[in-house]
């Protein structure tokens, strides 16, 4: 999935592509999102200020927002990753789906250690699991070039059923009518923000926000540090630019697009850090709740920049949390609106993501260059 | 006898849930081979399920219904051929767009609309497509074997099964014994020996794209107000993802296909009877297991080891001429 480059002027300052293009299209999908409000007769207006004050409006709201924010860092890390190396990884929803089974078996069983070495047993067996379900998706491009796009999408339907089946048959808590496990012991529980917080003196409303979020934050500088500072890195951005110059390169692109789909599989499966050992404490049924998807709004917007991503998923989170809040004061709208705000930035700064650049360079050149002098 | 009672019922219900798949993957078929990558099948399902029922529910007619469910779903497909083709986007990221999109859109409209939590109100007999009996169903019944085939099976299904199954041979006949079907097929391989030729690349495409749209939009109101008799949120569940295997099963070919949908409808109708059932040789499966079935069989020929499966060359690529 490579982006042609169509009609990008010469000379244009740096940030006009990343940054101004970008809002733009942002900017499109949510007149659209506007339109859609307006359409079916509420005010677009009302909307947002009620979608910025539950995201923002006090401290508790700002947590979860952050909470949301984290499980899309994961998530939109694995699509870029994958994007890197010229893959289009869609399977993060099972890839995530699966890394909770390996977190939930290691919270469930190993809950004697110590609470630092079950966080990395955890963490280690949800990223395993997680690359694991990417494997043969990858193996199976890399060695006999099946479409990595397509065998995802069916990992992502035989995960579900292979957890729908695990839960309602062999996991689930004896006597329990709901598919989901019996609740981890206390001590495997991640520290929470807000007591955090009130161990150092300062006190903050409670929320689901719990330290994965700065593992999420850690796992950023780990891409970025990889992606551009390592030679493995170098190699699968160089295969994802052009594999045939990799091969004279003497770079394996099999190997690339092994490396990069597990991590991006492993990345994909930490999301079940912050939902099941952050907040749920018990593995359920479909926790993933599409936040897999998400991960590809979240990589598009984000340019599969880490930096892009964090604001891009603080956004998706601050929409998440916000839309919840809406089906209270709004009678004719439910949070379902985040979920065609997010189609519409997948359609406008993905697919017709270069649509307003000719027009966009036109315009920067007149006003850099030719304009200058008009004006003179 | 209650076994042949048994594989009757299992084979009828096959057919009726195949129906929908044999839509979209044909739908599927005619956008890939034209070059343009679907992985939309699913939302334009989903948007065409919802309009359909809807118009119905309001005109009472569930031909005006379909009407709407096509509309619906080639709008959609437009989106796809207008990102794709005219501004050469991502073909895989066009298509998830179009299924959150519809997914999202489905439900708000749905909402605002009915205030049913989604749902669209329930559909009368006269508003859905009702079973046809071919003439002599009953009168014939006595005969062994042949009666019961005849009834069960052949008769009693809505005009849109047997319409399914017409569009396959109309596929077959359009792709392999038409003009447009050679520059169809061609466009797909070769864009650029198209392009040599005089014909428009673009034009081409959007025809195939817009046939598509309409199939999928006839899938959708399979799916509403033949099989169903509302919408409900999500009602495609996974439907045109599974079309879009059977269309790779199918080695998108248009009778291939058919046999797929057939096999995997035929799974999904035998899930339902498996459950608690000690198998010969195997003991009881699970259901969820005979559920991923056409899942894994889709990664097994795209793995190559029966066959290979080759999708058209030009899939998925955007073309600009003189680049090729």
């Amino acid at each position: 999935m490579k982006v042609e480059m169509p009609g990008a002027p010469q000379n244009m300052p740096w940030w006009i592509d990343p940054l101004l293009l970008t809002v733009c299209n942002l900017a499109l999908a949510f007149a659209f999102s506007a339109l859609l409000v307006w359409f079916i007769g509420e005010s677009p207006p009302a909307i947002a200020a009620e979608l910025l004050r539950g995201a923002f409006g006090s401290a508790e709201a700002v947590g979860y927002t952050l909470f949301y924010a984290t499980n899309f860092i994961f998530t939109g890390l694995a699509v870029a990753v994958a994007y890197h190396c010229g893959l289009f990884n869609i399977g993060g929803e099972g890839q995530a789906y699966i890394g909770g089974l390996g977190l939930g078996l290691a919270a469930l069983y190993l809950d004697f250690l110590p609470f630092p070495l079950l966080l990395l047993a955890a963490m280690l067996a949800a990223a395993l699991f997680g690359a694991g379900w990417s494997l043969v998706p990858a193996v199976l491009q890399a060695r006999r070039g099946s479409h990595v796009v397509i065998t995802t999408i069916m990992f992502n339907f035989i995960a579900a059923a292979l957890m729908n089946y695990l839960l309602v048959n062999v996991l689930i808590k004896p006597g329990s009518m709901s598919p989901e496990t019996r609740v981890f012991a206390d001590s495997t529980h991640l520290p929470m923000v807000h007591d955090m917080a009130a161990a150092v003196g300062l006190t903050l409303s409670a929320s689901p926000l719990n330290l994965s979020f700065f593992i999420a934050l850690l796992c950023c500088v780990a891409v970025w540090l990889f992606l551009w500072h390592m030679p493995w890195g170098y190699e699968v951005r160089t295969v994802g630019g052009n594999p045939r110059a990799a091969v004279y390169a003497g770079i394996s692109p099999s190997r690339c697009i092994i490396l990069a789909m597990c991590l991006s599989g492993g990345l994909a499966g930490l999301l079940s850090l912050n939902e099941i050992l952050g907040s749920q404490h018990r593995l359920l049924i479909e926790f993933t709740a599409g936040y897999g998807f998400v991960g590809i709004a979240v990589a598009l917007m984000g340019r599969s920049h880490p930096a892009g991503i964090v604001l891009a998923a603080i956004l998706f989170g601050a929409l998440y949390q916000g839309g919840a809040e809406l089906a209270y004061t709004f009678e004719r709208i439910s949070k379902d609106i985040v979920i065609v705000i997010q189609g519409l930035v997948i359609l406008f700064t993905g697919a017709l993501g270069f649509m307003l650049r000719p027009p966009l360079g036109a315009a920067c050149a007149k006003i850099f260059s030719g304009g200058g002098r008009a004006v003179a | 006898m209650p076994s042949l009672e048994l594989l009757l019922s299992v084979l009828d219900s096959s057919v009726r849930l195949a129906a929908p798949l044999v839509f979209a993957a044909l739908a599927g078929l005619y956008s890939e081979r034209s070059g343009v990558v679907d992985i939309g099948l699913e939302g334009k399902m989903l948007a065409a399920a919802f309009a359909a029922a809807a118009a119905a529910a309001v005109t009472q007619n569930a031909w005006l219904g379909l009407c709407a469910g096509v509309a619906a779903s080639c709008t959609l497909a437009l989106v796809h051929g207008f990102a794709c083709i005219t501004h050469k986007g991502d073909h895989i990221v066009s298509g998830m767009a179009v299924n959150i999109l519809a997914f999202g859109l489905t439900v708000i409209l749905g909402i605002a609309w009915f205030a049913q939590g989604g749902r669209t109100p329930f559909l009368g007999s006269d508003a859905r497509f009702g079973a046809l009996v071919f003439p002599g169903a009953d009168a014939v019944a006595p005969l062994p074997l042949l009666g019961p085939v005849y009834r069960e099976l052949l008769s009693g299904h809505n005009i849109l099964v047997y319409l399914a199954f017409a569009c396959v041979a109309a596929t077959a006949w359009a792709l392999y014994r038409t003009r447009f079907g050679l520059r169809l097929r061609a466009v797909g391989e070769s864009p650029a020996a198209v392009d040599t030729a005089g014909i428009s690349v673009a034009f081409l495409r959007y025809r195939a794209v817009l046939i598509c749209g309409v199939l999928c939009g006839f899938a959708g109101a399979y799916l509403s107000t033949a099989q169903g008799a509302a919408f409900i949120s999500g009602m495609t569940a996974g439907k045109g993802f599974i079309a879009l295997a059977a269309m790779i099963f199918g080695k998108w070919r248009p009778w291939p296909v058919l046999s797929a949908c057939l096999l995997f409808g035929f799974f999904e109708a035998g899930a339902a009877h498996i459950q608690g059932v000690s198998l010969p040789l195997v003991g009881a499966v699970p259901v969820q297991a005979v559920q991923a079935l056409p899942y894994l069989f889709t990664v097994v020929i795209l793995a190559g080891f029966f066959g290979a499966a080759v999708a058209p060359r030009a899939a998925g690529k955007p073309y600009t001429r003189g680049e090729h």
